[in-house]
């Protein structure tokens, strides 16, 4: 195997051909979601004949038509339902949802909490930008207090969703969130979200300068960029700043959105479990047929 | 591991070859002998048998089986199963196919060939949910937004349910489109003497799968290896052709098109016309003394048995009344209802609605005989002295 060096080479390898351009608006984060997704995939050395995707409605959904691989472009918030799907046609696949927090937390959240739940065995990347993007930029679950949206005019008063807790309250085997500015972290937990046994979500937070940065006044693009390292912490400095500093330090940190792994654990995915399931009924059977004889 | 169609497992756990069964669970017999491998379903009256007898079965055929969190949610993870490998199917009835009707056109527009049992009940909303209906005859031609075709079979017998269910995945898998088996809270909930088919007697059509060269696979066309056929053929995920299918209007590569007449038109017409150039091919009814009719009963489903007992009071009298029972109801068979229009000089359609199939009748018969609706609503089954009225101009 040729050893990827270059995003040039990784684009080559695992970008669709004829797809281009891409819908992304300048200053978006969604391409680079899906670099370091391409990045992971090629540290694990998978078999992209066996990598499936699957994404619902919105822009963050349509990152799987730039993939060279099978690919699942479904309806609005039920693209965890056709993966789980997909993934009891055959076990062995690895199946990655693609959503966005709309997708994902509003129009899909029933889909999602159930999915993380039954510990369906496959990985969602949910890329939160705090507004419906697509659409022109209506107010979403997961939009910040105050945010301003085309049907939030005079700004947000709905508490946002935080839907790394709500997995991990669900007992998601791994969830994380991250920003897009900074790769080795991420990437090394995107490996990590793909090989584990059991749901896991990778939620990353990534600017929208069209639809909501724009809106929200948070400036160029690169400002808007900024406004992101600004206004995230990593969660073991949180921790750190909570438990050991200043109240002036606390109050710095107090309100910024957390990044790094929230939930690392090994329940038993869905599917493990149902092969259990179908190998102690074959034992069952095989003993009463014995008994029989 | 991906799941095999073993028919001598099948039979191991049907059991007996000859049984005494729930028109629900012939359903599942019907999907298991027709090589199912992935069940999705949501608990609803009266069709939760299908999914507690797939519960029961499915794992012990190496399928699999789950619950899940609602019916958008069943039939999403039913085209997600056929999209991975498996033959799938779903169960449900009114309330939750009306939650399907988004999914079952997203079916539709990328060609997921699946089976919908709708055990039907009536409504609107919640309505009777014990009780039976034939509410849903014009949800699965029209439900969906947009274009389309249905494949929809009416069982009305238990043993029929088996038959039908069977036909229904192979029609899905012919045309690549959802096909319904569209029973009722009657049929669905009748005890009747089955038997299971032979496999020599079952006749099973499989998708055709995509074999071409990778490279020249065009995964949303006309077939790249039969002739004249407008049903592309087939690669499922995880067989190496990588293809992207998308619910948004796309071209032939599958990738999305969305603002051009020309790209919609092209593909809503084939994946209409696959279905409707076989119209003449699709005709599937039974014809009960209509040699000599003067006035013929056109129904379906449990209605055609009142309807049955009602045609043979009036034939004892020596009325000359025959019945027409349509097993395939859509796509409709225009042809010939058209002949027995011209053949008799009226005719009547007993329905548990107030009047949904009369009007595909209508359109085709109202210039040459008089048609006339035989509606009952209520969770009743028509008496057959109450059709018998209708034969007398009520």
């Amino acid at each position: 195997m040729v050893e990827i060096k270059t995003a040039d080479e990784l684009n080559k390898k695992f970008l669709r051909e004829g797809m281009w351009p891409t819908i992304f608006c300048n200053g978006c984060g969604h391409g680079v979601v899906l670099e370091y997704t391409f990045w992971a995939l090629e540290e694990l050395g998978w078999d992209m004949d066996n990598v499936i995707f699957a994404s619902g409605i919105g822009c963050s959904s349509r990152l799987p038509g730039y993939i060279n691989a099978d690919g699942l472009h479904t309806t609005h918030g039920r693209a965890i339902a056709f993966a789980t799907g997909i993934k009891a046609a055959n076990p062995d696949f690895n199946v990655i949802v693609f959503t966005g927090d709309g997708d994902c937390s509003g129009i899909g959240g029933n889909h999602f909490i159930h999915a993380a739940r039954r510990n369906i065995d496959i990985t969602v990347i949910m890329i939160n930008n705090f507004i419906y993007g697509m659409t022109g930029g209506q107010l979403a679950p997961t939009a910040p207090l105050g945010s301003i949206a085309t049907t939030a005019p005079y700004g947000n008063i709905e508490h946002p969703f935080d839907i790394s807790n709500l997995a991990c309250a669900l007992g998601a085997n791994y969830v994380a969130r991250w920003g897009v500015s900074h790769p080795y972290q991420p990437i090394k937990s995107l490996k990590e979200g793909l090989q584990k046994k059991g749901f896991s979500l990778l939620e990353f937070l990534a600017p929208c300068p069209t639809a909501y940065g724009r809106r929200n006044k948070l400036g160029d693009i690169k400002k808007h960029w900024a406004w992101y390292d600004n206004n995230t912490i990593l969660k073991e400095d949180y921790e750190k700043i909570m438990k050991y500093g200043t109240e002036e330090e606390k109050a710095q940190v107090k309100d910024k959105m957390q990044l790094g792994v929230f939930q690392d654990i090994q329940k038993s995915g869905f599917f493990e479990s149902y092969e259990k399931l179908v190998n102690r009924l074959k034992e069952k059977e095989t003993k009463t047929k014995g008994a029989k004889k | 591991m991906k799941c095999e169609r073993d028919p001598k497992r099948i039979r191991e756990v049907l059991g007996k070859k000859v049984q005494f069964i729930l028109g629900d669970m012939a359903c599942v017999y019907g999907g298991l002998l027709a090589g199912v491998s992935f069940f999705g379903g949501y608990p609803i009256t009266p069709a939760s048998e299908v999914a507690e007898g797939m519960a029961r079965m499915l794992p012990r055929v190496g399928g699999t089986y789950i619950q899940m969190e609602d019916e958008i949610g069943s039939i999403a993870a039913v085209i997600g199963a056929t999209w991975g490998g498996a033959k799938s199917m779903t169960a449900t009835s009114g309330p939750g196919f009306s939650l399907m009707m988004e999914n079952y056109g997203f079916a539709v527009m990328t060609e997921t060939p699946c089976v919908i049992v709708n055990v039907q009940r009536t409504g609107p909303s919640t309505g009777q949910p014990t009780l039976g209906a034939q509410g849903d005859m014009m949800q699965v031609r029209w439900g969906t937004h947009g274009d389309f075709e249905a494949l929809a079979l009416a069982p009305s017998t238990v043993q029929e349910c088996i038959d039908f269910t069977v036909e229904a995945f192979n029609l899905s898998e012919k045309y690549r489109n959802p096909a319904c088996v569209m029973t009722d809270g009657e049929v669905g909930h009748l005890r009747e003497r089955i038997i299971i088919p032979d496999e020599k007697d079952l006749k099973l059509i499989n998708r055709v799968t995509a074999t071409i060269d990778k490279k020249k696979y065009i995964p949303f066309t006309n077939s790249q290896t039969r002739k004249n056929c407008k049903v592309p053929d087939f690669a499922t995920f995880g067989t190496g052709y990588r293809t992207y299918v998308t619910g948004l209007t796309h071209n032939e590569k599958g990738f999305p098109a969305t603002d051009k007449q020309p790209d919609h038109e092209r593909l809503v017409k084939r994946i209409t016309e696959k279905i409707t150039d076989d119209a003449d091919k699709l005709v599937m009814v039974e014809k009960i003394n209509l040699d000599d009719a003067d006035i013929a009963f056109v129904t379906y489903g449990a209605t055609a048995r009142p309807a049955e007992s009602a045609m043979e009071i009036a034939r004892k009298e020596g009325k000359k009344v025959g019945l027409l029972r349509l097993k395939l109801v859509w796509p409709f068979p225009d042809k010939l209802i058209t002949k027995l229009a011209k053949d008799v000089d009226k005719i009547i359609v007993p329905e548990m609605n107030l009047g949904q199939i009369v009007h595909p009748v209508k359109e085709v018969a109202c210039k040459h005989c008089e048609v006339i609706s035989a509606p009952k609503i209520g969770g009743e089954m028509h008496l057959p002295m109450e059709l018998y009225k209708y034969l007398e101009g009520k």
